[in-house]
């Protein structure tokens, strides 16, 4: 898991990959990390596939770059950073952490994705 | 492009925010799913929020329990939004009005296509060009500056990861693959022991894979004038195809799309001419990929 620059004035964004044309990210990880979204008061976007995304340079990659901080769960840093890149998109490793739902137990995810105050 | 994918994209809020009800938990877990499993990208709007705005070209659609009017929209937006009342509906049915919706405004139908094509790890990459003298789908191409890029990647075939395989920097990623590291994990010393050693694809076949293919096309003449063996000749062809699809996880459909001979050998002249350019032009620059 990639490392977070501290921010306590601006909570980072959240976005989450179903990686839905694919079986590669296991379901029960991404269905538990999507319901403990879900269940807490939290703002995201979730993403069909960022693959797809990055496709059709989708310049909603590039609000979420730009945006502040983000938590994006997803796949493998190296492929979620190449990603953006294919799109066009640079993003600031400083502020952007990317959690692997491919490698990473649900409870893990959940755990760095929200606050402890939201967790179920 | 395939799928539909320059039409513009409805995005869907799902709106818990001012004027709205919260949702049932069990509702808002269910549509979420359902939208995400079709393709739509959700954006949830909990209590407190407003509806985001449409951008980029984009539709939106916020689907809502809404009190008597609906919400003010953050920001301004000339894209369509479309307000949407889900109080009491099945996700099946919420998720039908949305595929409704897209049909009717024309806008993208999402699926129909499995997002899969390289992704260049630019860290790695060192413009060597393998992989554009390589591809026999013209998925690669060459940058004005001479930097090797990914320029069509609705022609890549589903599954195939070859061309990451002919990569001896380990820099072409395929990230719905099953497999390290070309699936974008962390790049081992192994890996990278195990590419020195390879795939040079010249290496598995004894040589340039399309001088081999060449080859093999002129023994297969010789012994179709010597002995007329179709069969035989038929046989050792797919013998060669069985190895190359194994050892680079190819799957058939790839092979049974392949070019004819003549447009390979022609493919791989003009690759090769134009990594010889795009080389020129990357040393002139001082651009190494």
């Amino acid at each position: 898991m990639t490392e977070l620059r501290d921010n306590p004035a601006q909570p980072p964004r959240i976005v989450y990959c179903r990686c839905a044309y694919s079986r590669v990210v296991p379901a029960d990880v991404k269905d538990a990390v999507l319901a403990s979204l879900i269940e807490a008061a939290v703002d995201f976007d979730a993403a069909p596939d960022l693959c797809e995304m990055s496709a059709r340079k989708d310049p909603r990659l590039k609000q979420i770059a730009s945006q502040g901080p983000a938590t994006i769960a997803a796949c493998y840093p190296r492929a979620v950073r190449w990603l953006f890149g294919a799109a066009g998109v640079q993003l600031d490793e400083e502020n952007v952490r990317i959690l692997n739902m491919r490698e990473e137990s649900a409870e893990a995810i959940v755990r760095e994705i929200l606050p402890a105050e939201a967790r179920a | 492009m395939k799928g539909g994918l320059n039409l513009p994209v409805l995005r869907v809020a799902l709106y818990e925010g001012s004027g709205a009800r919260p949702l049932e938990s069990a509702q808002r877990l269910a549509l979420t799913q359902s939208l995400l499993d079709k393709g739509y990208r959700v954006t949830r709007v909990s209590q407190g929020g407003a509806p985001p705005a449409a951008a980029d070209g984009n539709a939106l659609a916020v689907l809502g329990r809404f009190e008597q009017t609906f919400p003010e929209q953050a920001g301004d937006s000339d894209q369509p939004v479309f307000f949407r009342d889900v109080d009491g509906m099945s996700a099946e049915d919420a998720v039908a009005m949305v595929e409704d919706l897209c049909k009717q405004r024309g806008l993208h139908e999402p699926g129909g296509w499995k997002p899969w094509f390289p992704v260049i790890d630019y860290d790695r990459c060192t413009n060597c060009m393998q992989c554009l003298s390589f591809c026999l789908f013209d998925v690669y191409g060459v940058s004005q500056d001479g930097k090797i890029q990914v320029q069509n990647n609705d022609n890549c075939k589903t599954d195939c990861p070859a061309c990451s395989r002919v990569c001896p920097e380990v820099a072409i990623l395929f990230p719905k693959y099953r497999h390290g590291p070309i699936h974008g994990g962390e790049v081992s010393s192994d890996d990278i022991r195990r590419e020195s050693m390879k795939v040079d694809i010249s290496a598995l076949l004894g040589g340039d894979i399309y001088q081999a293919l060449r080859d093999r096309s002129a023994k297969a003449k010789s012994r179709f004038s010597k002995e007329r063996d179709e069969d035989r000749a038929l046989k050792e062809r797919k013998r060669c195809l069985t190895k190359l699809q194994q050892d680079l996880d190819i799957p058939a459909e790839v092979f049974a799309s392949l070019p004819s001979l003549d447009e390979i050998q022609e493919k791989a002249k003009l690759a090769r001419e134009r990594a010889v350019v795009a080389n020129g032009a990357a040393n002139g620059s001082g651009g190494q990929g």
